[in-house]
């Protein structure tokens, strides 16, 4: 009777183990094992140092004008943002990281460009700012960089979906003279060389960066105008929510890695 | 104000060699750009920087169009005595930005 027992319980500390050791086996199979790199590992040492130095970095002089404007009162409220979010190193901890998003009342997704400027024209009823125009930037380096070291943590809405959907699309779609997708670089051929660059995989880690070639801090988007430009396709309008859709699905497509805005970039 | 960001130690042996490094916000423009009215855009650099330690000039250097937006500048210096550090740039359309840092020597 005892033995029966001890190999009732012997099959269930088997059976259990087993279907643990399958599941795992299955969600590593189904998702791989993390080889997502973010372009930081694909930078030479050089780089990543002054990436790492927050007196080397250019893009913390950018944080730094971002903070001044935190605390400037502007517009016909009169109101500076730290009047509503108080200190932004606890209200602003991993907002960038969750962005784009559905703001309350509004029914579309807008990037922290757009939810920075929807604060300037209701709140603070001041003009928004010209897109990446240097404080629109300066102020998204500096709620961006609240959210160094958290993982991207893209929201659950479902109201979301179908834009994700849009942006992988757009993704996925060839377009322009050079009749090129964004995923044939940046998936099929990430890791090879462009000329003497190595082609990053597309995530968006660290934006807005400062990026060498530019002398300056810029978005995601005037990356992703550059990238349409560089294909010889039509570029989107400046407003167009096709970039927001796109932003969307590179977020969700970077979910869990790590933020290092600002981070410094070729 | 200019944005500046300063990097020098605040406390330091009496005759060790100390690193300092600055870095500032300046939108440069190197005077070979034409704008869009096919006009060549007009020079916007920083001519000099000068770092004094008190009132002893203990560096200084001149600046060309071929240096980067937003330069970066580091140096060495011997921690003498404790005393002020006093940097200045100083560019193109009456630019002028300056920042101290106090270094106490031990």
């Amino acid at each position: 009777m005892r033995a029966r027992y001890f190999a009732i319980a012997l099959f269930l500390v088997f059976g259990a183990s087993f279907a643990l050791a399958q599941s795992q086996g299955q969600s590593q199979r189904g998702s791989g094992a993390d080889t997502r790199r973010s372009g930081y590992q694909d930078m030479g040492p050089a780089l990543q140092q002054m990436q790492d130095d927050d007196t080397a970095n250019p893009g913390m002089l950018f944080v730094q004008q971002g903070s001044k404007l935190w605390s400037a009162r502007v517009g016909v409220a009169g109101k500076a943002c730290a009047d509503c979010h108080g200190d932004a190193a606890t209200s602003m901890k991993g907002v960038a990281a969750r962005y784009p998003a559905i703001p309350p009342g509004a029914d579309r997704p807008v990037d922290l460009e757009g939810r920075i400027d929807l604060c300037r024209t209701e709140r603070q009823q001041a003009p928004a700012f010209a897109h990446d125009s240097q404080d629109s930037l300066a102020l998204q380096a500096f709620v961006a960089a609240q959210s160094r070291g958290q993982p991207i943590a893209p929201p659950d809405d479902p109201r979301l979906s179908s834009w994700r959907v849009q942006g992988e699309e757009i993704y996925r779609r060839r377009q322009g003279q050079l009749n090129l997708s964004c995923a044939i670089c940046h998936d099929e051929n990430a890791g090879k060389k462009l000329a003497g660059v190595t082609i990053p995989q597309a995530h968006p880690t660290g934006y807005p960066v400062y990026r060498l070639e530019w002398q300056g801090l810029g978005s995601l988007r005037r990356r992703l105008r550059n990238c349409l430009f560089g294909i010889r396709a039509e570029l989107y309008p400046v407003g167009a929510p096709e970039y927001v859709a796109l932003e969307l699905y590179l977020m969700e497509r970077a979910k869990g890695m790590t933020m290092e805005a600002p981070a410094v970039r070729p | 104000m200019a944005n500046i960001l300063v990097n020098a130690p605040k406390t330091a042996k009496r005759g060790a060699v100390i690193e300092i490094k600055a870095l500032i916000m300046h939108q440069m423009e190197t005077g070979f750009r034409p704008g869009p009215n096919g006009q060549i855009l007009p020079r916007n650099i920083i001519e000099h920087f000068t770092a004094t330690w008190d009132d002893a000039e203990i560096f200084s250097m001149e600046m060309s169009p071929a240096i980067s937006a937003n330069p970066f500048v580091s140096f060495f210096a011997v921690a003498s005595e404790s005393g002020t550090l006093h940097l200045r740039w100083t560019g193109d359309h009456g630019f002028v930005a300056e920042e101290k840092v106090a270094i106490a020597v031990e």
